[in-house]
């Protein structure tokens, strides 16, 4: 579904990525790990559509990704990824209402009930049914995420991009969200492009596992090769040696 | 014992240092009317608090004998009415500038600078020329105020829109928002409460603005009476009417603040 042929990203002299030749099949769950600064989350915005690509192609069903986002590609971010000026229940809501036409994506009448009704299905789903009144600074970190979710789903995305979602939980509150996660990527028929700092957790979620890393280093010019994909794992494997052997 | 920087009052001692300056101001004038008017009786630069007295129950509670109207208050309606139109104008077209700047990169470029540069402008030095074009009566004093301070709220709402993360306006543009909807419905709310903060912040200029057009030309209002009694020397006037003025403008502040949390409670978070 996702094809990138042979993609550069460049800032000027900086070269971030170079030299991404990957596809990936509809339904897969890849989880991109790798150093701060080696290139993952911009590969994840030029799916996005907010990263331009300096070199080569990159394709969604065979027609190059949009420079804008869009309602096929869903995304969930470290923080900032609801607003907070609304409830938990008009967060959603809202996420209805935009995909529909119109200046201001109100929803009156049959059809604003019809949007809470699914709403408080999807929230019940992700755990929320008790905070539907509650803004989500009242939210703790954990709960907030599972709104951001629960959000991009309701544009029913084909591609769901996660740029460090649990970054910032707790240990325990991350094992809850990975369950939850699995369970939504089953249901909805996902394809999922996770970035993490957690090479454990990238091994446990994902069903394809890249490593970013810079190849080639010059010394005298260390910004004049970029990052790529170095190790491409099915994960299905999920061996003790092949993650030993990265964290070499 | 604490370092000065760590040691916080306790809450009753808080408002008991807080109440004291004025107490102390109190004071302190009281007692130097009290020295100069022991001197001469007659003397009118510091008035007892009794003569300051005698002349507000004469504007506000007395018609006036040329009129027949109640000078207090209708100075002080006048004034309101200019202050409130004025900067009702400003707060409006200084939200539709802000917003629209702030959240699209073309108008932006057509249009910051030339917002720079009118904020820029001093406005004091353009009331010549709105009395010339627009005539002495009310359009130009209300004029002056919102050309005053519209730039003011405009750049700071532009500002404030631009702060908004970047994440929600991608967020909003996958979930399919429209430009429309992005600004109605991610923008403008979050800007609502920023904008009655710095309408806050600009009335002391409104002011500012209201009070010198008063004084140069008018037949009524706050501004006008105190450069009017001034040729009188008539301090017992002038003093309450300012304490007046900064009673509104604190009410005022003081209103839009309760305003502004009860309207928009996830602002406080």
């Amino acid at each position: 579904m996702i094809a990138a042929k042979n993609v550069w990203k460049r800032y000027g002299e900086q070269t971030v990525l170079e030299r991404i030749n990957v596809t990936v099949a509809e339904g897969e769950f890849v989880t991109l790990v790798g150093t701060s600064g080696c290139g993952k989350t911009t590969f994840l915005k030029m799916l996005l559509g907010v990263e331009s690509i300096s070199r080569g192609s990159l394709t969604l069903a065979g027609e190059p990704i949009p420079g804008e986002p869009g309602e096929d590609r869903g995304i969930v971010f470290q923080q900032y990824s609801v607003f907070p000026h609304m409830t938990v229940l008009e967060n959603v809501v809202a996420a209805i209402g935009f995909s529909k036409r119109g200046c201001t994506g109100y929803l009156f009448g049959q059809e604003k009930a019809a949007a809470v009704t699914l709403s408080q299905t999807m929230l019940t789903k992700v755990g929320l049914n008790n905070a539907t009144d509650k803004y989500p600074h009242e939210l703790s970190g954990g709960m907030r995420q599972r709104l951001a979710i629960a959000q991009a789903l309701m544009a029913k995305p084909r591609i769901l991009l996660l740029d460090e979602p649990f970054g910032a939980l707790d240990p325990g509150i991350r094992a809850d969200m990975h369950a939850l996660v699995l369970d939504l990527w089953c249901e909805h028929k996902l394809t999922v492009f996770m970035v993490t700092h957690d090479l454990k957790e990238g091994f446990h979620l994902g069903t394809r596992l890249w490593v970013f890393d810079k190849p080639r280093i010059d010394p005298q010019a260390p910004e004049a090769y970029g990052a790529t994909i170095t190790y491409d794992l099915s994960t299905s494997r999920r061996s003790d040696a092949d993650m030993q052997a990265i964290i070499q | 014992m604490k370092r000065l920087v760590n040691l916080t009052p306790p809450p009753a001692g808080k408002w008991l240092l807080g109440v004291a300056p004025f107490v102390a101001l109190i004071i302190v004038y009281a007692l130097a009317s009290e020295a100069r008017l022991e001197i001469n009786p007659a003397d009118k630069l510091l008035p007892s608090f009794g003569s300051m007295k005698n002349a507000m129950v004469r504007m506000a509670f007395e018609p006036s004998k040329r009129t027949g109207d109640y000078l207090f208050w209708t100075d002080t309606l006048s004034s309101l009415k200019r202050l409130g139109t004025g900067i009702a104008i400003a707060a409006v077209l200084g939200l539709l500038i802000g917003i629209f700047t702030g959240a699209i990169p073309v108008l932006s470029a057509a249009f910051s600078p030339l917002l720079t540069a009118l904020s820029l402008v001093p406005c004091l030095a353009l009331l010549p020329v709105l009395f010339i074009v627009l005539g002495l009566g009310e359009l130009s004093k209300v004029v002056l105020i919102a050309m005053g301070v519209t730039p003011f709220i405009a750049r700071d709402v532009q500002r404030r829109a631009r702060e908004i993360p970047v994440e929600q306006l991608i967020k909003a543009q996958t979930l399919g928002a429209n430009t429309a909807q992005i600004i109605m419905r991610v923008l403008l709310p979050q800007l609502m409460p920023k904008l009655i903060n710095a309408v806050r912040l600009s009335l002391g200029a409104g002011w500012l603005f209201l009070i010198a057009a008063e004084a140069i030309a008018s037949t009524d209002g706050l501004g006008y009476r105190i450069f009017l009694v001034r040729r009188y020397l008539s301090m017992d006037v002038i003093i309450p009417y300012v304490v007046w003025i900064t009673l509104l403008a604190f009410l005022f502040d003081y209103l839009l603040r309760r305003i502004c949390q009860r309207l928009y409670p996830w602002e406080f978070a």
